[in-house]
Order: C-alpha cells, then structure tokens, then sequence
C-alpha cells in the first residue's frame, strides 16, 4: 500500500477507537478485605450499566495512608477524581477550598437530581457546611457497638447481655472464672472510648459544638466523666476485665481467636467478623454508665466519605455526578449496608432494607442505625469536626496508653492530650483563617 | 599518588554522571528542605506563609522534640555498639574456624540482604504477646511482655531487629580486617607468652581501629536514618513516644500530621546532627586510628 494511504488508514482507524474508550474515572478508597471487594463488584455493576464511564477503584492502604496520598496526588498534581477520606479528615477537607469541588455543587453543576433530605440526617450533618449545603458524598458511616461471644456468654452463665458498663464489668468478672482470660477489647480506642463516649453521656468533646462552631475551638475531653472512664480502663487493663491490642482494630483478633468474649468495635466490622468468628456472635448497643446518664444518648458516625478533588475535565465530572448518584440508589445502598454492616444512609435504603426483612433475619444488624438515630441530637452528639485531628488522635491515643500502661494518672495524661491538641488547633486555626 | 589527565576537561566528565546524581538526589531536595522550614503550609500545598524561625522556635520549645533526640540517642549508639560488639565475635570465631568456614561466613551474611521492613516484622511476630514463640518463652520464664503497651520493650524489639540485620555487614568487614593482622605478629606475642586475650586486646583491636571506625561511622549514620523502616512496619513511633526517632518523626509530622514547614525545620536540624555527629568523629576519634 502507498505511504499516504497507509497513513489515512491509521488516523482512521485511531480516530474511530476514540470513540469506545469511555471516560475513566479513578476512586481511591480505603477499603480493604471483604468491604474491598464489595467496591469492586458496585464500580463493576456500574460500568457494565452504561459505557460513557469507567469507575477504577484503587485500593490506597488504611484511612490515613488514603487521605496522605491523594494530598501528595494534588500536589504533585495526579490526584484522583474521588477520594475516601475518613471522618477526622472531615475538618481538613472542607478548608482546602481551592482543592475540593463540593458535592452539592457538583450535582448541580452537571445537572443531577440531588435531594439531601433524603439521606439520614445523623449522617449527613456530620458533611454538611454551617449554610445547610452537603461538601462530601457520605458512603460508609459506621458507629460502634459491643459484639459478645454468645458461646462463652453460656459457658459463663451469663444471660442478660450487658447495656452498661457496670454490667460489661460484671460479665468479665464471670467470664474470668470461667476462664476466659479477657473480657473485652476494643478498636479504636479514641473513637469509641473517648468521642463516643462523650456523645453517648452528651458532654463536650471540645467547645463551640465540638468545632461545629468555628475554627477557635478548644477541647474539653478532660473533664470529669471522661477521666472517670479513662482511669477505670486503667484498672480493668491491670485486672483483665480490659485488654489493650492496640489504637486501630487489631483487636479483632483476640476476638476471633475467643481470647476476648466481648468487643466494642464499628458496626462495619461486621462483615469481618461474620467470615472469622467460628463461634455463634451478637451484637448490642455501646454501653453507658448508669446513673451518669438517664437515658444513653445518640453515637456519632465513624467510617469515611467521598470527596470529589478538583482539576479533571468537565466530561469526568458528569461521570463522577452519575456515579454518585448511583450509590445513592436504594438497592445499592442497602446491598452495601447489608453486606459491610455500614449504616444505609439514605431513609429509602433503611426502609427497602426493613421491607425486605433482612433485620428480623440477622439479629443485631439494625443495632448500629438504631442506636445512631436514638432521640434528638444535642450539641454534643453532632460529631466533630476538628482540624489536624488526625495528629490529635495521635496525642489522644498516646495518652491513653499511658494510663494503660499504669504510668500517668487519667487526669494528667489527658491534661496532655488536650494541651497538645490545642497547640494542633491553634496551627490549623492559623493557617486556614 | 596523583593521576595526572592529558585534556583539562576528561576529569570533569567523568566526575559528571556522580555529581548529577549528588546534584539531583541530595542538593535539590536539601535545598527544597531548607527553603519549607522558614514556610507554613497548607497540606494541599494551595498557600503558603513566610514565618522566618518560627518553625525553629517551636522546635526547640517543644519538649517531645528533645524527648525524640534522645530516644534517638539512646537507639542509635545501642544499634551500633551491640551491633558492632557480636559481629566482632562472631567474625573472631569465624576466624579461627578451619571447617566449614565458607558455610558459617555465608549463613551470618544473609541477613543483610533481608529488607528492613520485613527484618522488623518478623521479630515483631516472634515477640508477638499472644503467639510469638519468644514471647510465650519469656511468659514462662516470668517476664511480662508486651511491647504494645511497654515503651522500654518496643524499643528493646527495634534495637534488637535494626541490629539483626546489620550484625552481617559489620561481620563481613570485621572477618577482612582480621584477615589482614599479619600472622608473625600474633606468632611473636604468643611466642612471648602472650595469652589469646592479651594478643587480641594489645595487637589485633588496634589494628582493627580503622575497621572499627569506619563501622562507627557506618552504623551510626545507619542507625540515625536507614531504621525508618523496622520502626515503620512495627511500632510506628509508639507506644506513646518511645520509639519515634527523629527520622520517624518526620515522616510522622510531615506525612501524616500534614505539618510540612516543621517537618522541613526536623530534617534540617537532623542534617545538622548527623554532620556534626561526623566530624566529632573524623576530628577526635580518628587520632586514634592507627593506619598502617
């Protein structure tokens, strides 16, 4: 064949191939194990609903090693176009105003449907700007609850399943002379012992509304209650009633293994826990300490959102509008909330979830959403939305530890937390007036 | 002995290729480090603000900051003189060995090729409170361990791992170094009526001194930076600050805290430390090398 021809024949031929390849989109996401494959089969559903776009989720590592890598993507500019960043990261996403495209206007922007009353507003309070206006795509929220090994319950004679912490500590004490040598472990000690526990007996985690009101809030996690709890965890750590595996969720594995009958951990670790316990589970609601609180108030929401990163193409943004809306779907959301043990968050998902009987069927799954959605919320039952706070958590987490350890006295180690976390606030306070 | 090139210009090329790499991966990066220390940043890198010494400032009134130097310290020169110490042992008894010398030399080398993050986690599994059969061991024996709660024990578990793996470098240059002490030597102290002790102590150690200080050298720049790894695949700084060095504090701060103007300050100030660190050395304790 003639040069010139030859040449014609691949232009058109490349031109023509334009035209298939759909506009790719990538996700970054923290989601590993059984919930990660879970993102890969909906990213995988919606692609094979329509070819005009390709979802790509990739897995990044845990929460923190997620949010770090896609702020050193934006700045070497090759972020993706979606990111799961947990909620403490909450804070610093929404003042990146020249990074985040806010969900709201996305939606508007490339012509979606999008309704927010029609998502739970325990959730969506937690993204939501001071003027009402949604800055995340809330995805997987989660709260934490108690799991209790119904096997060892038995052999302990143990038959009401504990609702405080007096009766949790009762429970321990009878499953020690049964000899189970723990009787409850946690994850994320902050989260649920700490930020929690806090909205659980509805006193201040920090002032202006836990952050809601402003950049110059100051914490207030020492105050009495607080530091009560902290200094009982500290006994129960020298008397096995409490054994510590840690500040994530390593303790699913003394849980699994039936060295720990109880754990508190995130209604989301559900799914893990169904594959890995060999052993007959519950699941009940956080417990509170009686007599400190009438009537135990609403938990705040833990798991992650989406947020949309600025500097893709207008086209990739109308994929990525239709791909949140697709997770927003009913079926969708209840598949997920189902599967992973995350809250459904929209009030259509809740319900389709309730017609379809699934918690009369699983005992214990509705526990988290009924928990979240308890009473009206205060101002200390919102959420937090504090900068820098996952170095806070840091600050928190090391203080607690030193009260497990039996070297610092509750209230000093979290006198020093807070101290340290105001030194963090005023930082951030600072660099993003 | 100097070489002597015909054309001016044939040593700068051939020097080129070195001086790029140096250029690129050291000075660039320095300089970019030494410029954000006087910055506070945004974590998304979208404003920045000149702040002269004020990341210095809060550095140096930071009291965790001179906790970290010295658990920095204290890990440091431990990794070095422990490591240094058994590889210095172990090549003596290597050295003596007639039969199956080749097989001991290859067995205690390969521990260096082991990467740092896998060397911490496998010592993390076996000093794993609940399974870890050292663990378990140590349980019977009536020693409670458990490194995630006890600061001293994380950093006993990170010495001991950081130190693993460099016991087979300095070994490899211990063992040549030994090999180099001229046999009459030896001969005529025993002859003299030396003991194996006293040869060692009186005639091998000092001509060892040039091994040895090179190795000082090697493992305290080893230990001050090359560690990130074990400390990263294991106790990530904790628990509480017991094992966060000052080069994990930098990642830490700078990486997860997302504060890059004080993380910037950190690697300048640990630049500086380790510069120093060196030509303390170079200047006092190389008087006393003796070089043949």
């Amino acid at each position: 064949m003639s040069k010139r021809k030859l040449s014609t024949l691949f232009l058109g031929v490349s031109l023509a191939s334009t035209g298939f390849a759909a506009t790719e989109i990538e996700w970054w996401h923290a989601m590993g194990g059984a919930n990660g494959e879970k993102v890969n089969d909906i990213a995988a559903v919606f692609n094979e609903s329509q070819d005009a776009y390709d979802v790509k989720p990739v897995y990044k590592g845990n929460y923190t090693e997620t949010m770090t890598s896609a702020i050193a993507a934006f700045r070497a500019k090759q972020q993706p176009a979606i990111v799961q960043v947990f909620e403490v990261g909450t804070a610093s996403m929404m003042a990146a105003k020249g990074a985040i495209y806010p969900v709201h206007q996305l939606m508007s922007d490339s012509d979606q449907p999008f309704d927010e009353s029609t998502y739970l507003s325990a959730v969506t309070g937690y993204y939501t700007s001071n003027e009402g206006k949604m800055l995340s795509m809330p995805f997987n929220s989660s709260t934490p609850v108690l799991y209790y090994n119904k096997n060892l319950f038995k052999k302990a004679g143990i038959t009401q399943v504990p609702k405080t912490w007096q009766e949790v500590e009762s429970a321990a004490k009878k499953l020690q002379m049964s000899d189970v040598s723990c009787g409850f472990t946690t994850a994320w000690q902050s989260w649920v012992q700490l930020e929690n526990f806090s909205s659980r007996h509805n006193v201040p985690f920090a002032s202006l509304d836990n952050g809601f009101g402003g950049l110059k809030t100051e914490l207030s996690f020492n105050g009495p209650l607080q530091v009560a709890h902290i200094k009982k965890m500290g006994e129960w750590q020298k008397n096995g009633v409490f054994s510590y595996s840690g500040r994530t969720n390593d303790g699913a594995a003394k849980f699994y293994s039936q060295e720990c009958a109880m754990f508190t951990e995130s209604s989301a670790g559900y799914a893990g826990i169904k594959r890995s316990a060999k052993f007959d589970f519950g699941v009940a609601e956080l417990p509170y300490w009686a007599g400190k609180v009438k009537e135990p108030f609403n938990t705040i929401i833990g798991g992650a959102s989406l947020w949309v990163l600025q500097g893709h193409s207008k086209e990739e943004y109308k994929g990525v509008a239709s791909f949140l809306s697709f997770l927003s779907r009913a079926d969708v959301q209840a598949d997920w909330h189902q599967f992973s043990g995350y809250l459904p968050i929209t009030h259509a998902a809740y319900d389709l979830t309730k017609n379809q009987g699934y918690y009369e069927a699983n005992i214990g799954t509705e526990t988290g959403v009924i928990q979240m959605t308890t009473g009206t919320p205060t101002a200390n039952t919102k959420g937090l939305r504090l900068g820098n706070f996952v170095q806070i958590r840091g600050a928190i987490d090391e203080a607690l530890e030193s009260v497990l350890s039996g070297d610092v006295d509750a209230q000093t180690a979290l006198d020093t937390a807070v101290k340290r976390g105001n030194t963090l606030l005023r930082k951030f306070e600072r660099t993003n007036d | 002995m100097t070489v002597t090139f015909p054309q001016k210009g044939l040593p700068w090329l051939l020097l080129l290729p070195q001086l790029l790499v140096t250029a690129i991966f050291f000075l660039w990066p320095a300089g970019q480090a030494l410029e954000q220390a006087f910055y506070q940043e945004d974590a998304f890198g979208l404003s920045r603000e000149f702040v002269g010494f004020e990341n210095f400032v809060y550095l140096f009134t930071d009291p965790l900051y001179y906790q970290s130097i010295l658990t920095t310290l204290v890990f440091s020169f431990s990794v070095a003189i422990a490591g240094m110490s058994i590889a210095l042992l172990l090549a003596v008894m290597a050295d003596r060995v007639i039969r199956g010398k080749l097989t001991y030399q290859t067995l205690l080398i390969w521990p260096y090729a082991v990467a740092p993050a896998l060397a911490g986690v496998l010592w993390w599994i076996l000093f794993d409170p609940s399974m870890g059969p050292i663990a378990l061991w140590l349980e019977s024996a009536g020693v409670d361990w458990n490194h995630y709660l006890n600061g001293n024990q994380a950093m006993i578990l990170v010495i001991i791992a950081s130190t693993w793996k460099q016991i087979s470098y300095n070994f490899l240059f211990f063992l040549a170094g030994l090999q180099a002490v001229p046999r009459s030597l030896i001969e005529a102290a025993s002859i003299d009526g030396a003991s194996p002790f006293k040869r060692f102590w009186t005639i091998v150690f000092p001509l060892l001194s040039p091994t040895t200080f090179f190795l000082l050298v090697v493992n305290l720049v080893y230990a001050f930076f090359e560690t990130f790894g074990v400390i990263d695949a294991t106790t990530k700084g904790g628990p509480g600050q017991s094992t966060n060095t000052l080069v994990y504090k930098v990642f830490e701060d700078g990486f997860i805290g997302l504060d890059l103007g004080g993380s910037a300050a950190q690697s300048v100030v640990l630049m500086g430390i380790v510069g120093l660190m060196t030509v303390i050395q170079f200047r006092f304790i190389e008087r006393k090398v003796q070089y043949s």
